[in-house]
């Protein structure tokens, strides 16, 4: 053996290369399979930023197939209940540039909704339920429905189908539990020329 | 003299609590209309269990706690409740939120009360439900109901009880000058208080050492009880919970955990003596120190004001001017929030009302570029590093936000205080805060509603799944059954519909039982019939009825006659 390498040190160095190829080859396939992850982890990645509204504005039936198909090359900008931010957020995670709100698929609301059914003219037919996608409307057929407020995401889905048009879209109303403390001015409008007319330095500090 | 520790950071604002202190603590006409907040503490607002048009006591109970963290509201004086609505209340927001309107009857008539005089013979929890009857929320500022804080459970012994009188905000003086004429009360709240914790070894009142007199004022009371008064340097924030801790005992409270994590409870003095008046004078807290002090009033002094009383009132009876006034800040300098509106009324956690003029605290400064001095890293009582949270606040880098604990931050205000550039950092960190909260709210939602649409498509599937299941069998079934017969002329199909109607036909025994019982049963018809058609004969009823009934009769008798040859035919 060690003659044969003192001999022919190319081939055996050939040789030992090969080897050393053919080990780590059997152990990387070893891992690949051992620890192999079902699905695409990106699209579980998008599919946490989406709103989950699955209010199918982007055109695909729910928020899961929308990341789906971001994933697979699609555009960024068909989310109109998530915004600019979701935008921004899937762009940050995919590291490509953030486009505007694709206004085809809808504009972003400045105020959340939830429905709302004027109960007396309801005449229970249950469409409404068949359409919500979070099974957030109560009710039988031929008995009153109600939105379960907490769970409504705002779709829209169930004012289409009711036939006697009684689903409203509400605005949240904001009370002081949902306040949010607003963020001070940037320091800017310093020199004259930049400032502008609602510009206000007695902003009340605490 | 007990050791104390030193915290970092920390300012030493002017401290202005003289001239609050020159005269004892006053009261104030009765206001002709109280507004009380439902919602005065932290946690669920109350609810009401009051009607609008009801007469109330002084000391009534008008709203009910909702849950554990909340707190019952008293009326304050006797009157009569004349509206239950929305109106601006204590919250730097400036936004309205339900409130009890009572119209006083200027009698201040007090419901019966009932104290409690050798408390040390009551069990703790009663005791605890004595302060939660009478709505006691820490009086400090933050408002957290105390019964909360005093039941920490039995997996966390407690054994420091801590009181913090130490004020360190400059202008207040509410607690001082409660010290200087109620030590005595005190006392006796911190004796119910360590009742009702067992005991704990220690019990220190945290004070800084610019309250002499209040010093001076615990001492006779708190000989050989065991009661340490410890004083300490002055410096603001001394009086946050977690630097207070750390000056007494050393320990440094852990982020995201609370005293009674590592053996402690922590009370403000304010609410030891709400608590002494509750348990022993069966008086719930229906009024609070508060000190109304500024250079836009002529009067500067600490009232014993009650609830609900609107700050118009206070500041009308301390010669007001507002021409000289540059704001009305509730709470002190460093902490507090400007008003929107004079009408919002005093509550529980309102330890100061300023009003200041415009010499004194004058408008802010715009703020100007970080010039990176580093000062206000100096200056952050929780060591943290206000430079880069501001950068990371402007950025709404919320992940390196929460790594950089903007969660410690106790919004002292001390960085803002000690910028040269005049940047509102606190109102940063407060923007970003309220930010961060709100996006893990909205990410709980949108789990929530993932999990329900998944659940949902589920079970849709499951449902078809099943039908197919089920149209398949039928399928299978179909197919048999041909395979069976084998052949599938008409004739056979007809013969086994023929099968299966015989199949399903009853036995003759229950058939006979089932014709018996309609001939009978039409046999009463019959003779109700005849009984309607008599009496109304009798009574010579008009002539249309009578018809009616007869044709009634005759179709009774039709049936009759029809259910009597079936069973004939049926028993062949």
């Amino acid at each position: 053996m060690l003659d044969f390498i003192i001999q022919q040190p190319i081939i055996a160095a050939l040789v030992a290369l090969a080897g050393l190829g053919i080990i780590f080859g059997a152990l990387l396939g070893f891992a690949a399979e051992k620890f192999k992850i079902e699905g695409d982890p990106v699209i579980e990645q998008i599919d946490e930023l989406l709103p989950q509204t699955q209010c199918g504005q982007c055109g695909f039936p729910g928020c899961r197939p929308y990341a789906e198909s971001i994933a697979n090359g699609d555009e960024i900008n068909k989310c109109p209940p998530g915004g600019q931010s979701t935008i921004n957020a899937i762009a940050n995670l995919l590291d490509v540039p953030a486009p505007e709100l694709d206004q085809e698929h809808g504009q972003e609301a400045e105020v959340k909704s939830v429905a709302y059914i004027r109960e007396a003219e309801c005449i229970g037919c249950t469409k409404c339920i068949q359409a919500c996608p979070v099974d957030a409307i109560l009710g039988a057929a031929k008995l009153m429905h109600t939105v379960i407020v907490d769970e409504c995401t705002g779709c829209d889905l169930c004012v289409e189908p009711c036939p006697v048009d009684c689903i409203d879209m509400l605005p949240v109303e904001a009370g002081i539990k949902e306040w949010q403390w607003p963020a001070p001015p940037l320091p800017n409008g310093l020199i004259a020329t930049d400032k502008t007319h609602n510009d206000s330095n007695h902003e009340d500090a605490a | 003299m007990r050791q104390t520790w030193v915290t970092p950071g920390g300012v030493h604002p002017p401290e202005n609590k003289i001239q609050s202190l020159t005269q004892p603590i006053g009261s104030l006409p009765i206001p002709e209309k109280l507004v009380v907040p439902l919602g005065q503490h932290i946690g669920a607002p109350a609810i009401a269990c009051v009607k609008h048009g009801d007469t109330v006591l002084k000391g009534q109970k008008i709203a009910d706690p909702a849950g554990t963290v909340s707190a019952a509201i008293h009326a304050p004086t006797s009157g009569t409740v004349t509206a239950i609505e929305s109106r601006p209340i204590a919250h730097s927001s400036g936004m309205e939120a339900l409130c009890i309107e009572i119209t006083s009857d200027g009698k201040d008539q007090w419901i019966e009360k009932s104290g409690i005089s050798d408390f040390e013979h009551t069990s703790a929890s009663a005791l605890l439900s004595i302060i939660t009857e009478a709505g006691i929320a820490g009086m400090g500022g933050a408002g957290f109901p105390t019964s909360v804080k005093l039941n920490p459970g039995f997996q966390r012994p407690i054994d420091t009880l801590i009181i913090n009188a130490t004020e360190c905000e400059p202008y207040i003086t509410a607690d001082d000058s409660l010290i200087r004429e109620r030590a005595e009360e005190i006392v006796e709240g911190i004796g119910i208080l360590s009742h009702i914790l067992g005991n704990p070894h220690n019990i220190l009142i945290g004070i800084e050492d610019n309250k002499p007199e209040a010093i001076a004022a615990l001492e006779p009371h708190t000989q050989d009880t065991g009661i340490n008064v410890v004083s300490f340097p002055t410096k603001y924030p001394s009086g946050g919970e977690k630097q207070l801790i750390y000056i007494l005992t050393g320990k440094e409270l852990p982020s995201g955990s609370i005293p009674a994590d590592i053996g402690m409870v922590c009370v403000n003095i304010g609410t030891t003596h709400a608590i002494k008046r509750a348990v022993v004078d069966g008086e719930p807290l229906i009024s609070r120190v508060t000190t109304m002090t500024g250079e836009a009033c002529e009067i500067n002094r600490n009232y014993d004001v009650l609830i609900g009383t609107p700050v118009a009132h206070m500041l009308e009876h301390n010669k007001f001017d507002a021409q000289r006034c540059s704001r009305v800040i509730m709470g002190g300098p460093m902490m507090g929030f400007s008003l929107t509106s004079q009408q919002i009324p005093i509550v529980k956690t309102t330890n100061c009302i300023l009003a200041p003029s415009v010499e004194e605290i004058p408008h802010n400064e715009p703020a100007q570029p970080c010039i990176r001095c580093g000062m206000c890293a100096e200056a952050c009582p929780a060591s943290l590093l206000p430079q880069q949270l501001l950068w990371y606040s402007q950025a709404k880098d919320h992940d390196r936000l929460e790594s950089h604990n903007l969660f410690d931050c106790i919004e002292c205000g001390a960085c803002s205080y000690v910028c040269p550039s005049n940047i509102p950092l606190v109102q940063h960190y407060r923007s970003s805060k309220s930010d961060i909260k709100k996006a893990q709210e909205e990410k709980i939602k949108s789990d929530q509603a993932r999990e329900r649409f998944e659940f949902r498509q589920q079970r849709i599937e499951l449902a078809e799944k099943e039908r197919e299941a089920k149209r398949a069998a039928r399928r299978e079934a179909a197919k048999q059954a041909k395979a069976a017969t084998g052949t599938d002329s008409m004739a056979d199909i007809v013969a086994a519909a023929q099968a299966r109607t015989a199949a399903k036909k009853a036995s003759p025994e229950q058939e006979l039982a089932k014709l018996e019982r309609a001939v009978s049963s039409a046999e009463m018809r019959v003779q109700k019939a005849q009984d309607k058609l008599d009496t109304a004969t009798a009574d010579a009823e008009t002539e249309d009825k009578i018809n009616i009934l007869s044709a009634a009769l005759s179709g009774a008798q039709q049936k009759l006659e029809k259910a009597r040859t079936r069973l004939a035919e049926h028993s062949k």
